[in-house]
């Protein structure tokens, strides 16, 4: 990918790399909000931009099915259950600061972050990436066809997860109730 | 000229730009049709001032909503309370571009159609959490509570009642489902027709409309989560729910109704000028009598209570729904 202008290319091409650098962006800052808010739902929705942002870059790649995933799952439902449990906890005008962190562990934070920072980085730079990505990957039909054949026993195993944490959500739910007329 | 701005993007900010167009007129006609529906039912003329038979009522109002100054309440978080409206009415306009007016018209025609109007429609419930909590307000706070629970109930129903179409047809791609509507619409079949009700009931509830306006319930919440709005920022709430019954009753006709085909005769699958013009009526005609009815369900029936609202989703809806898609999956197989 270049950024340097060039006469010779169309400007959608430009427009292409403006909405990546765009999603970037939006993931990025997103992200930031969602570290550094000092209100918890300033976290949330900073959680959930960063998530719309992903959603763009999976666009950007032609995936539409797992960018609409990602926005109906993880906005739609992850972000809208967060929320609801933050505002249930305090309205705004009762919010108070969080402890800021100290300089140890700010320097600790620090450090984490520029380790995994260049473990990833190098396993990107160090990866030989094809020039040319198959465009079909990540459409509707693959991945149907994917969850009902070759990883099947993956999807299965998720829902079985899934199907736990929910007998279990019922089960700390009724721990609170009396049952009725006892 | 065409070097620069390739035709395809040209058409792209074109038909954005007309479907913000159609989305702001269809609220501004329909915020008169039902003041004057509403007053019908009520034995009493409706908006009659302004205009002949106040047919310009909503111009005045939206000229005072626009010279109305937006005030934020001092306790409310200033940014989140201002970018809830925004929030609320972007995604249904955004959803229009997959919707096929025509078999012509249609801005894009995603593989995933059914699937992108869902998945926006999700971040509605994210616009009036954020509009109730940042308002500082009791009343809000409670509205917007109820709206997510309200909305995350019965957004199960409404998925499982358009899955039974999309298996059907096998393809979440809006013109995929308005082709296997050619001969017969599914609203006429048993299995679409019981789908065809509960996504309607669903619809209703999501566009959080009497009877199930709870969020927002007058007599117990003031507005709910709208409160505290003033201006324009109550507009674009305005908006964004026009612009959802819109799209809910689009999607009706789309996956249930035939889409843009007329019935029997009437009908053309052409690409020509009048063909297209021809499906465009069909379809516009479908949406508007589902708006009417909703209109008609919303001044005639009392607000339910909230216990028998999600009692209704869980106990009788998701159950019917769920039972509908297993037959019509079993007997697609037979």
């Amino acid at each position: 990918m270049t950024f340097t202008f060039d006469p010779s290319l169309k400007l959608y091409i430009y427009l292409a790399d403006a909405a990546f650098l765009g999603f970037v962006f939006l993931a990025l800052a997103g992200g930031v909000v969602a570290v550094g808010a000092k209100r918890l739902i300033h976290a949330v929705l900073g959680l959930a931009t960063s998530l719309v942002g992903v959603a763009g870059l999976y666009v950007y790649l032609g995936t539409h099915f797992i960018a609409a995933m990602q926005i109906l799952i993880y906005v739609g439902a992850v972000c809208i259950s967060i929320v609801f449990a933050v505002m249930l906890a305090r309205p705004p005008s009762e919010a108070e600061r969080a402890p800021r962190a100290g300089p140890g562990k700010l320097a600790a934070g620090f450090g984490v972050g520029l380790f995994a920072a260049l473990v990833l980085g190098s396993a990107v730079f160090a990866t030989r990436w094809r020039a040319e990505p198959t465009a079909v990957a990540g459409t509707l039909q693959e991945v149907g066809e994917g969850l009902l054949t070759r990883y099947a026993f993956v999807f299965e195993l998720i829902s079985l997860v899934l199907l736990v944490a929910i007998v279990g959500s019922v089960v700390l739910a009724r721990r609170g109730r009396r049952p009725a007329g006892g | 000229m065409t070097d620069v701005f390739p035709p395809d993007l040209i058409r792209l900010i074109v038909s954005f730009v007309i479907v913000v167009a159609f989305a702001f007129t269809n609220a501004a006609v329909l915020v008169l049709v039902e003041r004057k529906i509403c007053g019908h039912i009520q034995r009493r003329p409706g908006p009659f001032e302004v205009g002949p038979h106040g047919l310009l009522q909503t111009a005045v109002d939206g000229v005072k909503l626009m010279a109305k100054q937006m005030l934020v309440p001092r306790n409310a978080d200033a940014g989140l309370f201002r970018a809830a409206p925004i929030l609320s009415f972007v995604p249904p306009i955004a959803a229009l571009i997959v919707v096929p007016f025509a078999r012509m018209l249609q801005v894009r025609d995603l593989d995933i159609g059914v699937l992108f109007i869902l998945s926006l429609a999700a971040v509605n419930v994210l616009a009036i959490l954020v509009a109730g909590w940042s308002s500082a307000n009791k009343y809000s706070l409670f509205g917007a509570i109820r709206a997510v629970a309200q909305n995350v109930a019965y957004e199960i129903p409404l998925l499982l009642s358009l899955l039974t179409i999309v298996i059907w047809v096998g393809s979440f791609r809006m013109s995929d489902i308005v082709a296997a509507q050619g001969g017969f619409w599914f609203a006429f079949t048993p299995m679409g027709f019981v789908a065809f009700l509960v996504y309607f009931i669903c619809g209703i509830a999501e566009t959080n409309r009497a009877p199930f306006d709870l969020p927002e319930a007058e007599s117990e919440l003031t507005a709910g989560f709208h409160t505290e709005y003033a201006g324009m920022g109550f507009g674009l709430f305005f908006l964004g729910e026009y612009t959802n019954m819109l799209l809910v009753s689009a999607i009706a006709t789309t996956l249930f109704l035939g889409g843009w085909n007329g019935p029997a005769f009437l009908t053309t699958a052409g690409t020509g000028f009048w063909a297209t013009v021809i499906q465009t009526l069909w379809f516009l005609a479908k949406v508007y009598g589902l708006i009417v009815v909703m209109i008609w369900v919303r001044w005639t029936y009392p607000r339910v209570r909230f216990d028998q609202l999600l009692n209704f989703c869980w106990k009788i809806l998701i159950p019917i729904s769920m039972a509908n898609l297993a037959v019509t999956a079993v007997w697609l197989k037979l």
